[in-house]
């Protein structure tokens, strides 16, 4: 038996972007950085699933991953653009944006979207995080063009009469209310971020500070939905019981005349001086149920910093962090039996980003010896390494979890999503797998030891209680 | 499965021609076959050949419901066990076993079943099989392992007794059911799990796991020939009957309360509910369209007058709770604490309106579209359709359901509504929890 961890930052809004968000789409790999197909026992590495792609005369790419068990498809446009784009002063308008992006166009009122799509059954909704933004609808194939005549209309056409902007920007007040500050775990995750991030915008909660959240107007959403949301800058992702054929005469005629408008901008954000000294952040909160440890590092991307060690961290988040049997939990929970779980998470993302361990403490004990295990742990793998057998069975686990988002089509989009929109390509996913089944034990030492460095990391603590 | 879902196009009767105990069906994109194994189970199978994964849905019938007075936590105690050894292999070695080969493999206590879930590649099979066969028949409740569980068990439980939400759910099913097992809380108390034995759980394992008790479905990418023979490696140790139990009817008691639990909270968790109907009640498609229209989703009146009209709560829903034992319908909120008051007022107000009015045609009709509408999306992974085709056995509700169950919602009438409406939406049944500091609650009864 394993208890269950917090995973990465993202904001997600059902339906209607008012309602509390319910994340319908899980982060499909935790080690991130996509993996589609499937390495057979023997041999070959075999592509049991191929993605068919093409790109529309106004730039716009479309991704579509036949699944045809039954009559359904989702169907998703991403933004390569997120929270960590939000211009300095305004942070949360990417994620105001997308609740604005359900108010309606010229031609459809608001809420009439999501209305049309559960009057068919169907569900829908967005979800915002810091390099993207998505919009997806899951519907039964027959309604797939309403779906892409709605969804194409407002890349373009958003209408956004005054009158919405202030009641929406106080439900997102109130959302920030629920997910955040009455939520001890999620205000640490937001301190420990703005530690590790002295000047990368990684370091902005995406739903945004509150007091700049009260400051966001009309003609922010605008100027941001104006520079960004064009075709270039859009992926179609269409999953299910579809083929290309049959999508590309649609794609063209709904999405293919959108004209192209300005060029996407560059994804250039600031990047983080190098770490000088390890941060600590503590928080005590009467909420919280037991002591928790976050402990982050700062950490090189496939795409930004040391990016070899990229793939080598996956593993690393596995070997550390790989459930019942992963090194943290055998020595924290069962071993030394000091907590009731603990975790291993690194992030995809575009720029430099953060390998990640928690732990917790039980009700009433102090965080303290859970640190030390913690610590203890770390020392131990880093002097010592993994084996190779070792790595190869975390190597294996990986490819084969991987091989179970072909089972639902949803999670495969999103998996094709979060990892275009970060910057990977279709080889980039493709080649996963055969890339991950090179990665030695060698490769996780070296990147454990240049990554798992006092100088780099941020500790957070969140106690019950003072001395806790 | 996929002919069966093109919802209403497939005739009853091919499906009838193609399929029956034990044989085959012609080779088809999901079809269900039924297959009896020669240990004298029967599985429901749909295959899909083109994804490389197999995915199991099992239960038991009986669940925390048989828990023993003072062993409250017995079952999810037991369901957290399974996958700490078995056999010849050690906690470590059986999960190094399932881990190495991706295989999820998850046991839940429900009120009323054991729930099993096994997802492997379909080139696993056998050793995911020969490891669920392991951990039902042969698991070990090494006594540090079972100390390990304890321990993460109370940790639940003490985490949950601060989630509002939660914590408003036992207290409301405690109200409800005094005397009866379901107002326990399924995860059990800390004094039961504190009382569990390691004999208790050998018992457990021994008496309520057997073929005549068990259910499965499967769905994925295995030749059907192949299937019993899997489904016997893994349930065929088990003996062959359970141990008797019955758990009574259930009284609802205590209608009409309101009760709070005191939790320093900003915002407050309310659960709500009545008297509902089991899941065999000739009204029950009535009340699955009513309870659409009622609290279903983001278009349903609770949902537009609490959130939309008067912005009281982000989350308003409420749904059909049949048990084994009890017919109930539930529903929930979530509000800032000076809001709560306000948002009973108009739930309250709203059950009573549809009791009295009953639904309009325009309505009626965008529940159907949308109840319709959706039938095919539970059914787009071979998780999804494992799941539902036991649901379907566990109901009895017998192989055609796929094809005659968007008819039965389309034969709902308004009067049918009004009808279930008037039966079911009792105001002054309305029983309610509150867990937060919620402000001009009345809590007397």
């Amino acid at each position: 038996m394993t208890a269950g961890s917090p995973s990465g930052q993202r904001t997600a809004s059902a339906a209607r972007p008012h309602r509390l968000a319910v994340a319908v789409f899980l982060a499909a790999l935790a080690g991130a950085g996509g993996g589609a197909a499937v390495a057979q026992t023997d041999g070959e590495p075999a592509r049991l699933f191929a993605a068919d792609s093409f790109t529309l005369d106004n730039g716009m790419q479309v991704v579509v991953l036949e699944n045809r068990r039954a009559p359904v498809v989702v169907h998703m446009v991403w933004y390569r653009v997120g929270a960590a784009d939000d211009p300095p002063g305004k942070s949360g308008l990417a994620h105001f944006l997308e609740h604005l992006m359900f108010k309606g166009t010229a031609r459809a009122g608001p809420g009439e979207f999501s209305r049309e799509i559960a009057a068919r059954g169907g569900s829908d909704g967005a979800f915002t995080a810091a390099d993207y933004t998505a919009y997806f609808q899951r519907v039964a194939r027959a309604h797939l063009e309403l779906a892409m005549e709605f969804e194409a209309d407002r890349m373009r056409n958003l209408v956004l009469p005054e009158s919405l902007i202030e009641p929406e920007r106080a439900v997102i007040l109130e959302e920030r209310g629920s997910r955040t500050d009455t939520a001890p775990a999620a205000l640490l995750a937001e301190q420990i971020a703005a530690a590790q991030f002295l000047n990368h915008p990684y370091g902005t909660p995406v739903i945004g500070w509150r007091h700049e959240i009260e400051t966001l107007t009309r003609a922010d959403a605008l100027a941001f939905y104006d520079r960004h949301y064009v075709p270039g800058n859009a992926i179609l992702i269409v999953a299910g019981d579809v083929t290309a054929e049959a999508l590309r005469p649609l794609a063209e005629k709904h999405y293919g005349i959108i004209a192209p408008g300005s060029r996407p901008a560059a994804r250039l954000r600031p990047r983080e001086p190098p770490p000088l000294g390890p941060r600590r952040v503590e928080l005590v909160d009467g909420r919280a149920a037991q002591a928790q440890l976050v402990r982050s590092y700062l950490a090189p991307s496939h795409a930004t910093g040391d990016s070899q060690h990229a793939l080598p961290l996956q593993v690393l988040a596995e070997l550390l962090g790989g459930g019942a049997v992963g090194r943290l939990h055998r020595a924290l929970v069962v071993d030394e039996a000091v907590a009731p779980w603990a975790a291993a998470y690194y992030a995809t993302a575009l720029d430099e980003t953060r390998f990640t361990l928690y732990a917790a403490a039980f009700p009433g004990q102090a965080i303290a010896p859970v640190e030390a295990a913690l610590d203890a742990t770390l020392a131990a793998f880093l002097t010592g390494g993994p084996d190779e057998e070792e790595v190869a069975a975390a190597r294996e686990r990986m490819i084969a979890r991987a091989t179970y988002a072909l089972d639902d089509p949803g999670t495969l989009a999103n998996l094709y999503g979060t990892a275009l929109a970060t910057g990977h390509d279709l080889d980039a996913i493709e080649s996963w797998p055969s890339r991950l089944a090179a990665v030695t034990g060698a490769q996780v030492i070296a990147a454990a030891r240049a990554v798992l460095r006092p100088e780099r990391s941020v500790t957070g603590i969140l106690r019950p209680a003072e001395g806790g | 499965m996929r002919r069966l879902l093109t919802a209403g196009l497939t005739a009853a009767a091919l499906l009838a021609a193609a399929v029956g105990l034990g044989i085959a069906a012609p080779a088809g994109a999901g079809d269900i076959e039924r297959v009896a194994t020669p240990a004298g189970v029967e599985v429901w199978y749909s295959r899909e050949a083109r994804i490389p994964i197999l995915s199991v849905a099992l239960a038991f019938r009986g669940g925390a419901a048989l828990d023993p007075a003072g062993k409250e936590g017995l079952a999810a105690f037991a369901a957290g066990l399974f996958d700490e050894g078995a056999g010849a292999l050690d906690s470590q070695a059986f999960q190094q076993a399932v881990a190495n080969r991706a295989i999820e493999f998850r046991v839940r206590a429900g009120r009323d079943h054991l729930w099993v879930t096994l997802n492997t590649l379909s080139r696993h099979r056998a050793e995911a099989f020969r490891l669920l066969g392991l951990a039902l028949s042969a698991p070990r409740f090494d006594e540090p392992a079972v100390e390990r569980v304890r321990r993460l068990l109370l940790n639940a439980r003490a985490t949950d007794a601060m989630n509002p939400r939660i914590a408003a759910a036992d207290r409301w099913f405690r109200t409800v059911f005094p005397d009866h097992p379901y107002g326990r809380p399924t995860d059990g108390t800390a004094a039961g799990i504190a009382a569990v034995t390691t004999d208790d759980l050998r018992a457990f394992a021994a008496t309520r796991l057997a073929r005549d008790n068990v259910v499965i479905a499967a769905a994925g990418d295995v030749p059907a020939a192949e299937i019993a023979a899997l489904v016997d490696s893994a349930l065929g140790g088990l003996p062959a009957s359970s141990a008797p139990a019955t758990v009574g009817e259930a009284a609802f008691a205590n209608a009409g309360r309101t009760v709070v639990v005191p939790l320093s909270s900003p915002q407050s968790a309310v659960v709500f509910g009545m008297p509902g109907l089991k899941r065999d009640d000739p009204d029950f498609y009535a009340a699955v369209v009513m309870n659409e229209v009622l609290g279903g989703g983001s278009s349903s009146r609770l949902f537009a007058e609490v959130r939309e009209k008067r912005g009281l709560a982000y989350d308003v829903h409420a749904y059909l709770y049949p048990l084994a034992h009890a017919g109930l319908y539930m529903g929930g909120a979530a509000t800032r604490n000076d809001r709560v008051a306000d948002t009973i007022a108009v739930v309250r107000a709203e059950i009573a309106r549809l009791a009295a009015d009953g639904v309009s045609e325009q309505e009626l009709a965008a529940a159907k579209g949308h109840l319709t509408g959706a039938f095919p999306l539970r059914f787009d992974s071979g998780r999804k359709i494992a799941r539902m085709m036991l649901h379907v056995r566990l109901q009895g509700l017998g192989l055609d359901y796929f094809d005659r169950r968007n008819g039965l919602i389309e034969a709902v009438a308004r009067e049918d509504v009004a009808r279930v409406a008037r039966r079911l939406l009792r105001p002054d049944l309305l029983t309610l929890a509150v867990a937060g500091a919620p402000e001009g609650i009345e809590t007397a009864p």
